[in-house]
């Protein structure tokens, strides 16, 4: 909300310049967001002398003048009656905003060119005489900028109100919270009702018929005004803070508005039919057209304001188009009340409509201000429109208001602060907000505030009035006094510490991406119909297509992530990124299943550009390398990697993917990406992924580790080459090995796979080392030869093997 | 010229009885490794004297064929002139070595090294890390909650009841008319409440979502929510705990001040701002003139949370705070546009 320091000093007198003012009241929790000069503007307007009059080729109205604006002389084409050579007057440059928006440019009027233009009072938003340039006194110097020739000046604030504080959404609002700063008290507008006739009782009634959505509604009647512009004084305040003036009345309303804050509407009494008013929620499905020409649906939760018959305007939020105050109204009929803000903000949000209005009602105005700012209204409408104003008030008010009393402990209230003040600084605070105070000994106190704080309803909020009235930076800084005491930490933010650090010592960087994907990204990974990543979590307001759903796999990002590397020639990638997925569960109102994910991207060369010439790129055995070891690091020893049925294998590639097991359960996936899926992403370049469901990951991991000895008795070890069909996967005759159990078999490493001649087709060599060694005594050679020999003979068997010819 | 400083016998009475006395062969030995100058004539010169089949070797074999009175002292000679050529052999050797290393033998030590790089933590997690840190020094624990949310810990429990103008503070998401995306950390306060009694500390990181997307706002971020709750917690130590979190987070000199300001869960509330860490308080585009740079909110926790969670508001009193994670990033890293978080760009990822 803007305010203008001029309009403030009506109210209360202010010795703090502007800034120094703006830093106050941010301190004292109104947030001054900016300052300015409403007459900035005028920095390029100048006093100008004409020192020439030419007349134009082109017209006999206008002439061309030459004028000196201190630094240069300019011409002018002007067309005013009263410009003649020597006089002083404001002439504005190119580029010269002015108030109402216009901005000058170079123009040609009638083929001369004019660098300039002199400007009546009215132009400059200085009076309200548009007839004729401005003339200047001869005492000013020429070519200065007239806001400092004319010692124009006034700071406009505009201020960032928090929710809670309605009652500073006015000029006195605003007024009260400065009095308190500089320790004075607000002038409040002295309202003198002008000479009324009749009783309005005759005129007109008003009827509440949803009273808990409007407890109160009061309204004046104003007969025989003239319609027409407001004014220069009562434009000039609605202007300093931004408003356009529109006629006197609606000037008028907003006036008061501005100044007390409470909204005010007017009606034309003449279009309201049986010229009463009725307050009633809207009808199902009822229309109506709104001030703005727009026909808005309305719903019963909507208050309504109407006449006899018909909706007249929706309540708090906008007038209607039928009873608006035209240039022909005489007979107004003026509305202030108190709507209930729940109704407000639910109407204004369906409708869309935020106004000046709603925004205060939904915020809550001042339950007792309602009369006050009606009877000033009325009071300006009969003296600026000239009307007669009907003697009483319509005052409707089913359900009053009561006052908030709070009981205060100044030992408690200095407890919850860390202050030491006494019941009698207590009371000075307070008061200087126009709280009532009673202090009830040495430690209590009775505190009634004023009706306008609405957010005032317990002891904490007067806690905060006193620490911002006493300053929050004088509040002495202490430390809390609390017992030592640790908990567990958290296993799995543990774990994910770990796992972080783990896979940037791999070589790869962290990614984050948005936990929101594109509906197509199942699409694009060709997932089936009914794969469960499918159970996707709908976003109601997404702010695009892009981003409309929850995502159910971290690969989309991470391909993404990779597409835009790509495209910025960032080739070789090696990504993580650990986050949540989400699943929905089925119901409409329940939590998605959230699960933790981690997953990896690698992509281009296996080293980071060396200066060597051969650039070997990332494989599946690269990938997995690092999920093993990165398995290994953190101790899990059971997991295994087999391969994914082809069935299973949508964005990755049939063959090179691998299932990972822990404990025979499926944990994750790495392979490669799948020609498709990378065409989809517009990709060209094959990545290898790995996909670990993190939070089942980490129930694996052990808490301990335990120490074994250093073997004492030397190793012996012994090779096997084994020629097997070649789809037999390698870990399962590590399994086997291990199966038998022989407890002088160490370790088993496979060192040689080969394929082709002399190896028949469809057949594979694969060659291990078998070390063997006893915790207990140095071995002998027959001893393990013999194992060595029952263990062949097994693989043999187990798997149609055959040794190759020596 | 080497300079083969050894100890020479001089005696000239050995019995001619062998082809060479062990003096000559000593002699022989001394004169070729004189001549020779590279490592593989000095190890065939050191085979021909001290090899298997060797001079020297063979000398001490054949010394039984020598006159007794004479063999233990040819023994001895023969002994020790082995034993000298053996420690000037392998002396040579090294000393050609370590010369060789001098002169022969460059590589370009300039190229650069070969390594497996060490992949970068993205900054957005390294400050999380870094401000659970300073908070865990201090005696917090960290806990964590789920980032799609029920209206009610969102909203409801933390004082904000649904069409509550605060509720505009915050562009929602929404999945259903009771399922939010979180909007904030602070859903963790009344879950962690509910579950343990005071004294409660607690900081809890995360990422969050607004419906929100421009220049300086991404519509998912991260925070990290603060909760500290005992007897006796008064503003003063709010200002303590943070004044020290902002000290260790930005430098002990950094000037900071508390503003007044409102959240519906805190009640007073306080705004905390630090001095323009860019144009230390002269006034900058980021500061957007003022000095100043908001950092955190905080405030003491509202009655009605309290309440919301079984807590006795008579006994307990504490303080909540919370920040932007991008935001403090940024001003520790200088970067000046928002989104570069989450494009992941590795050029942007590899400067972390």
């Amino acid at each position: 909300m803007k305010v203008s320091l001029s309009w403030l000093k009506d109210y209360v007198s202010i010795n703090l310049n502007a800034n120094d003012l703006a830093d106050a009241l941010t301190m004292a929790g109104l947030e001054v967001e900016a300052v300015s000069d409403r007459y900035d503007y005028l920095n390029s307007v100048h006093v100008g002398r004409i020192v020439n009059i030419d007349p134009h080729p082109n017209s006999d109205k206008l002439k061309l003048c030459s004028v000196d604006i201190g630094r240069d002389i300019i011409s002018v084409v002007c067309g005013a009656p009263n410009v003649k050579t020597d006089m002083l007057a404001p002439c504005a440059i190119l580029g010269t905003c002015f108030p109402r928006g216009k901005v000058l440019e170079k123009s040609i009027i009638r083929g001369e060119t004019s660098e300039g233009m002199l400007c009546s009072e009215l132009e400059l938003g200085l009076g309200s005489n548009g007839h004729g340039i401005m003339e200047l006194g001869n005492n000013l110097s020429v070519g200065d900028s007239l806001n400092k020739a004319l010692g124009l000046s006034d700071p406009v604030l505009e201020i960032d109100l928090t929710p809670n504080r309605p009652d500073c959404l006015s000029i006195i609002g605003t007024a009260r919270e400065i009095a308190a700063i500089e320790n004075k008290r607000v002038t409040y507008p002295e309202i003198s009702l002008p000479e009324s006739m009749g009783d309005i009782a005759n005129h007109t009634s008003v009827t509440i018929k949803a009273p808990a959505l409007c407890p109160r509604y009061a309204a004046s009647l104003i007969f025989d005004v003239t319609v027409g512009p407001s004014p220069f004084w009562l434009q000039d305040r609605l202007v300093s803070i931004g408003l356009k003036p529109i006629n006197n009345i609606v000037d008028i309303t907003n006036f008061v508005m501005m100044e007390t804050g409470q909204p005010l509407h007017a009606f034309d009494f003449d279009h309201l039919a049986e010229n009463r008013i009725v307050v009633r929620t809207a009808r199902e499905n009822e229309t109506f057209i709104t001030l703005d020409g727009k026909e808005r649906r309305l719903d019963p939760e909507m208050l309504m304001i109407c006449d006899g018959k018909k909706p007249v305007a929706i309540a708090g939020v906008m007038g209607g188009l039928n009873s608006e105050i035209e240039d022909t109204t005489t007979n107004i009929l003026l509305e202030s009340a108190y709507f209930d803000p729940v109704c407000i903000r639910k109407t204004s949000k369906k409708t869309g409509l935020n106004t000046d209005a709603s925004h205060r009602f939904e915020r809550g105005v001042d339950p007792n201000g309602t009369i006050t700012a009606l009877n000033r209204a009325t009071q300006l409408i009969a003296e600026i429109g000239g009307g007669k104003c009907v003697k009483g008030v319509i005052d409707e008010y089913p359900l009053p208001f009561s006052e908030t009393t709070i009981d205060i402990s100044s030992r408690r209230l200095n407890r919850h602060l860390g202050t030491r003040l006494d019941t009698a600084a207590i009371e000075k605070y307070l008061k200087s907000i126009e709280f009532d105070v009673k202090i009830i000994d040495e430690d209590k106190l009775q505190v009634t505030p004023p009706s306008c704080r609405v957010d005032i309803r317990r002891f904490e909020d007067i806690t905060e009035e006193i620490a911002r009235l006493f300053g929050y930076n004088n509040i002495e800084t202490t430390f809390p006094l609390i017992p030592a005491e640790a908990r567990h930490p958290d296993k799995k933010i543990d774990l994910r510490d770990r796992t972080k650090v783990l896979m940037t010592g791999l070589g790869f960087s962290e990614a984050i991406n948005y936990s929101f994907i594109s509906k197509q990204s199942c699409d694009h990974l060709e997932l089936p119909p009914d794969d469960p990543k499918r159970k996707m979590v709908d976003i109601l307001n997404p702010i695009s297509e892009d981003q409309a759903v929850m995502r159910t796999s971290l690969i989309p990002g991470l391909l993404e992530t990779m597409k835009l590397n790509i495209s910025v020639l960032n080739k070789n990638l090696k990504l993580f990124e650990i986050g949540h997925v989400f699943f929905h569960t089925g119901q409409k109102d329940n939590q998605p299943d959230e699960v933790e994910m981690l997953a990896g991207l690698w992509t281009g060369t296996r080293v980071d550009s060396v200066w060597s010439p051969k650039e070997t790129n990332c494989d599946f055995y690269d990938t997995k390398g690092v999920l093993e070891e990165f398995l290994r690091n953190l101790g899990i020893k059971k997991t295994t990697f087999t391969r994914m049925p082809p069935e299973f294998c949508f964005y990755t590639r049939p063959g090179f993917t691998a299932r990972i097991l822990d404990e025979n359960e499926p944990i994750g996936l790495v392979g490669e990406v799948h020609p498709k899926a990378l065409q989809n992403y517009d990709l060209k370049q094959a990545a290898f992924i790995f996909e670990l469901n993190f939070d089942r990951l980490i129930q694996s991991v052990p808490d301990t580790k335990s120490a074994r000895p250093i073997p004492k008795f030397p190793a012996t070890s012994r090779d096997i080459t084994l020629i097997i069909d070649n789809d037999i996967e390698t870990y399962k005759i590590i399994k086997t090995v291990e199966m038998l159990k022989e407890k002088l078999v160490e370790h088993l490493h496979l060192f040689d796979v080969f394929r082709g001649d002399p190896i028949p087709k469809g057949k594979k060599s694969v060659s291990f080392r078998i070390t063997y060694r006893s915790s207990e005594e140095t071995l002998e050679d027959n001893r393990v030869n013999h194992i060595h020999k029952t263990i062949t003979n097994q693989l043999l068997k187990t798997f149609d093997a055959t040794l190759p010819a020596k | 010229m080497r300079n083969l400083s050894t100890n020479f016998p001089t005696e000239e009475q050995v019995e001619p009885k062998l082809e060479k006395t062990i003096e000559q062969i000593h002699q022989d030995a001394l004169k070729e490794l004189e001549s020779a100058s590279d490592t593989e004539s000095i190890k065939a010169i050191s085979i021909r004297y001290l090899g298997r089949k060797g001079a020297v070797t063979q000398f001490l074999r054949n010394i039984s064929n020598l006159p007794e009175e004479i063999r233990p002292e040819a023994g001895k000679k023969a002994n020790e002139t082995k034993n000298i050529l053996d420690v000037l052999f392998k002396n040579v050797l090294k000393e050609l070595e370590t010369s060789s290393w001098k002169t022969d033998d460059q590589i370009d030590v300039s190229l650069p090294g070969r390594v497996t790089p060490r992949g970068s933590l993205h900054p957005i997690t390294q400050i999380t890390q870094k401000i659970c840190d300073i908070f865990i020094r201090l005696g917090f624990d960290v806990a964590e909650g789920p980032e799609v949310e029920t209206d009610y810990y969102n909203f409801e429990a933390l004082n904000i009841p649904k069409n509550h103008p605060a509720r505009d503070m915050q562009d929602t998401f929404y999945i259903s008319d009771n399922i939010v995306l979180r909007t904030h950390t602070s859903p963790t306060q009344p879950r962690i409440m509910e579950k343990q009694n005071p004294p409660v500390r607690i900081v809890a990181p995360g990422k969050v979502y607004r419906c929100d997307s421009d220049l300086t706002h991404t519509p998912m971020f991260h925070q990290v929510e603060g909760l500290l709750v005992d007897k006796n917690i008064s503003f003063g130590d709010l200002k303590g705990i943070l004044t020290t979190f902002v000290h260790q987070m930005f430098d002990p000199e950094t000037s900071l001040r508390f503003r007044p300001s409102f959240f519906p869960f805190t009640e007073p509330s306080a705004e905390v701002d630090i001095r323009c860490v860019i144009c230390r308080g002269e006034g900058c585009r980021v500061c957007s003139k003022t000095g100043w740079l908001e950092v955190l909110g905080s405030g003491m926790v509202h009655p009605a949370v309290f309440e919301n969670v079984g807590y006795d508001t008579t006994q307990y009193t504490g303080f909540a705070f919370g920040m932007g994670v991008e935001r403090i990033a940024m001003l520790k890293y200088g970067i000046d546009d928002i989104r570069k978080y989450f494009e992941n760009d590795l050029r942007f990822l590899r400067q972390f």
